[in-house]
C-alpha cells in the first residue's frame, strides 16, 4: 500500500482547493475552464506523456470535484456546462467511484517476470523449484513461460540475485472483493455488483485513474446558503490536521457550521445497545455476533457473504444515530458527516437523517480554500464532551472494546477482530457462518487498522491512531 | 558545533498537500546527523498565499524555503545542510 501522501493524492487535493477556492470567489463558472491550463501551462513539465494528457485528466478530476462521474463527460460542453448542472442537483448522486480510461495505464495483467538481474546461474534454483516447469533458460537467461506460469511467487523467493519480480496491477491487488478488473481494452472497469465503496482502489492507484464522486460543491452550497448546518465529526478527526480539537471546532464554526457533534456520541450508544443485543442473541443460543457500523463491510456480507446476514447486529451505525437524535431536535438542519469513509456515503443515500458525507481530504481542501488555519484558531469546546468508549470506535479492535465494556463480567464474551477486509478475511467470515468461529464476538473493520486508514484520511494511520487514543483518554467515562 | 535548524510549516495548506508526513523526519535522518539538527513546526510561513497552493508543502532548513516537499527530499537537504555547515565549521 502507498503512503497515504503521494504525487496523485497531492494532484487530487489541489485540484479539489482550485474548485473550492473558485466556488468561495464566485467565480466557479468563470474560471473551472482555466484549472486544467493553470495546473499544467504550457512548456511546464508534466507527469504523463505530455501536458495535454494531465490537462485531459485534470478536467476529469474537476468533474470529480463537482461530484460528477468523470465517464459521463462528453468532452464537448465545457467545465462550466457541467458546473451549472452540479450547482443545481438537490442531493448528491452516485456513482461514488469510477475510472477515467485516459487515465488508467493498462497495467500488463499481473505476472511474473525474470529481469535482467538474472545471472543464468549454474544452480538455477527457479527452474528446479517451478511445479509447473514454466521456467527454462534461454540466451544464458531464465525466461517464464506466462501460458503455464501459475504466479506461485516460488522462483521469486529461491533466486538468489531477486532477480524475479511480480509485477501487480495495484487496483485488482488492493480491491478485497474482485470489483474492479481489467477489460477488453486492457483499461481497468469496475463492476457495482461487487463493489462495496471501500474505497481502497482510489488509493491504490498509482495513476490516479480511479476518481471519487465528490461531495465538495454541495458542502460549499450548504454552507454558504446561510442555513443551520451541523457537522457530525468522526473521532478519526483527532490527529488528520494540526492544532487541538478545541481548535477544530473553532475552525468549523468558522466555515459556517452552526453546530459541531462527536458521532462518537452515537458510537457509545452503538456499544451499548451491540452489548444488550449480544446478551439477547447469545440467551437465544447463538453462536456468534459481527458488528455492524462498517458500511463497507455490510456491502461485503450483503454481496458477497450473505450466509453472514443472520449474524449481523441489528444496530444502527454510530452516523445514523448521531444524525437522527439531530433531526429529532432541529428537523431543518442540514446533517453533514464528516469522516474517513467513502462507504459511508453509500450508506447515507440510505439515510433520510444524514444529507452529506464530506471526507478529511474534502474538508482540508474548503479550509485550504477558505484561508482557515485550524492551528491559527482560538479554542472552541464542544457542547457535550462523547465518551471514552464512543472515542475509541476508529481502531481496530476498539469497537469490540467499546461493546465488550458494557457487557455484564460474568458473561464469556470472547471478542475476536477482523483487522481489514481481503479475499482472505473474506473467507474467514464465510468458515465463521459455517460454525467455525472461534469467538462470540466478531468486529470486522474494511480497512486494516480501522477507520483511522480509511481512504478520505489526510494524515498517516499510525499518527492519527495516537492521537484517537488521547482523545479516547479524555472522554468522560461511561 | 552549530545545529541546523528545520522548520516545518504546520499552516493547512501545506498539511493538506501532504506536509503532515515530514513530521517523522526526525526518525528517517541518518544517526550521524540527527543530533546535529532541531526540528521544529512552525506557523504558515506564508508561501501558500496567491494561488501557490499547488507548491506546498514548505520547510526552512537553514534559514531557506524549499516548495513541494517530500520526505525523500527532506531527508537529502537536511543532510546536505549539516555537511556544509560542517565543512565551514572545520577549517583547521
Amino acid at each position: 500500500m502507498m503512503y497515504v501522501d503521494n504525487q496523485t493524492a497531492r494532484l487530487r487535493r489541489e485540484v479539489m482547493i482550485r474548485v473550492a477556492r473558485a466556488f468561495l470567489d464566485g467565480e466557479l463558472a468563470a474560471t473551472i475552464d482555466h484549472i486544467p491550463l493553470a495546473m499544467r501551462p504550457r512548456a511546464s513539465a508534466s507527469s504523463r506523456c505530455c501536458i495535454f494528457r494531465d490537462r485531459a485528466v485534470i478536467r476529469a478530476r474537476c468533474l470529480a470535484a463537482l461530484g460528477l462521474p468523470a465517464e459521463a463527460d462528453d468532452e464537448l460542453s465545457s467545465l462550466a456546462d457541467y458546473a451549472g448542472l452540479a450547482m443545481a442537483r438537490a442531493k448528491p448522486e452516485g456513482p461514488l467511484l469510477s475510472v477515467f480510461d485516459v487515465a488508467c495505464s493498462g497495467c500488463v495483467p499481473s505476472r511474473h517476470q525474470v529481469t535482467n538481474a538474472c545471472q543464468g546461474c549454474v544452480a538455477r534454483p527457479c527452474t528446479l523449484n517451478c511445479p509447473r516447469d514454466a521456467i527454462t533458460i534461454r540466451d544464458g537467461r531464465a525466461q517464464i513461460d506466462p501460458e503455464a506460469c501459475v504466479n506461485c511467487g516460488k522462483c521469486v523467493a529461491v533466486c538468489p540475485f531477486h532477480a524475479i519480480v511480480r509485477l501487480p496491477v495495484p487496483c485488482e491487488e488492493a480491491c478485497p472483493v474482485g470489483a474492479i478488473a481489467k477489460d477488453d481494452t486492457g483499461k481497468a472497469v469496475i463492476d457495482f455488483e461487487r463493489c462495496i465503496s471501500c474505497g481502497r482502489c482510489l488509493r491504490a492507484c498509482p495513476f490516479g485513474a480511479v476518481m471519487e464522486t465528490s461531495q465538495l460543491l454541495d458542502l460549499l452550497r450548504a454552507l454558504c446558503a446561510r442555513e443551520p448546518a451541523v457537522a457530525l465529526i468522526a473521532p478519526s478527526i483527532a490527529g488528520q490536521f494540526p492544532g487541538t480539537m478545541g481548535q477544530m471546532v473553532a475552525a468549523l464554526l468558522r466555515l459556517g457550521f452552526t453546530q459541531v457533534i462527536e458521532v462518537a456520541e452515537g458510537a457509545e450508544e452503538v456499544a451499548r445497545l451491540e452489548a444488550r443485543e449480544w446478551g439477547e442473541r447469545m440467551a437465544q443460543g447463538e453462536s456468534f455476533m459481527t458488528t455492524s457500523c462498517c458500511p463497507a463491510y455490510l456491502a461485503a456480507a450483503r454481496k458477497h457473504v450473505p450466509e453472514l446476514l443472520p449474524h449481523l447486529s441489528s444496530t444502527p451505525s454510530p452516523m445514523r444515530l448521531a444524525a437522527a437524535r439531530i433531526r429529532g431536535e432541529r428537523p431543518d438542519v442540514t446533517t453533514v458527516f464528516i469522516g474517513p469513509c467513502i462507504a459511508k456515503r453509500q450508506e447515507a443515500m440510505h439515510d433520510a437523517n444524514t444529507d452529506l458525507v464530506v471526507t478529511y481530504e474534502e474538508l482540508g481542501a474548503v479550509f485550504v480554500a477558505a484561508e482557515i488555519d485550524v492551528e491559527e484558531q482560538p479554542e472552541r469546546a464542544l457542547a457535550d464532551v462523547a465518551i471514552s468508549q464512543g472515542r475509541g470506535f476508529p481502531m481496530a479492535g476498539g469497537v469490540a472494546a467499546a461493546v465488550a465494556h458494557y457487557v455484564p463480567a460474568d458473561e464469556s464474551l470472547r471478542a475476536i477482530s477482523i483487522d481489514g477486509l481481503s479475499k482472505k478475511a473474506l473467507r474467514q467470515l464465510k468458515a465463521f457462518a459455517c460454525g467455525k468461529c472461534p469467538g462470540n464476538l466478531v468486529e470486522v473493520m474494511a480497512c486494516e487498522g480501522g477507520c483511522v486508514a480509511g481512504a478520505g484520511v489526510i494524515a498517516r494511520p499510525e499518527r492519527v491512531a495516537r492521537a484517537v487514543r488521547k482523545l479516547a483518554e479524555e472522554g468522560r467515562s461511561g | 558545533m552549530s545545529v541546523i535548524l528545520v522548520e516545518i510549516c504546520c499552516g493547512t495548506t501545506c498539511h493538506v498537500m501532504g506536509g503532515g508526513d515530514l513530521e517523522e523526519l526526525a526518525s528517517h535522518l541518518p544517526a550521524a546527523v540527527a543530533g546535529k539538527v532541531e526540528i521544529a513546526g512552525c506557523r504558515c510561513l506564508g508561501q501558500c498565499r496567491d494561488g501557490a497552493f499547488g507548491r506546498a508543502p514548505f520547510v526552512r532548513i537553514a534559514g531557506q524555503i524549499h516548495d513541494q516537499m517530500d520526505l525523500a527530499r527532506a531527508v537529502e537537504l537536511t543532510v546536505a545542510a549539516v555537511q556544509a555547515a560542517g565543512r565551514g565549521n572545520d577549517v583547521r
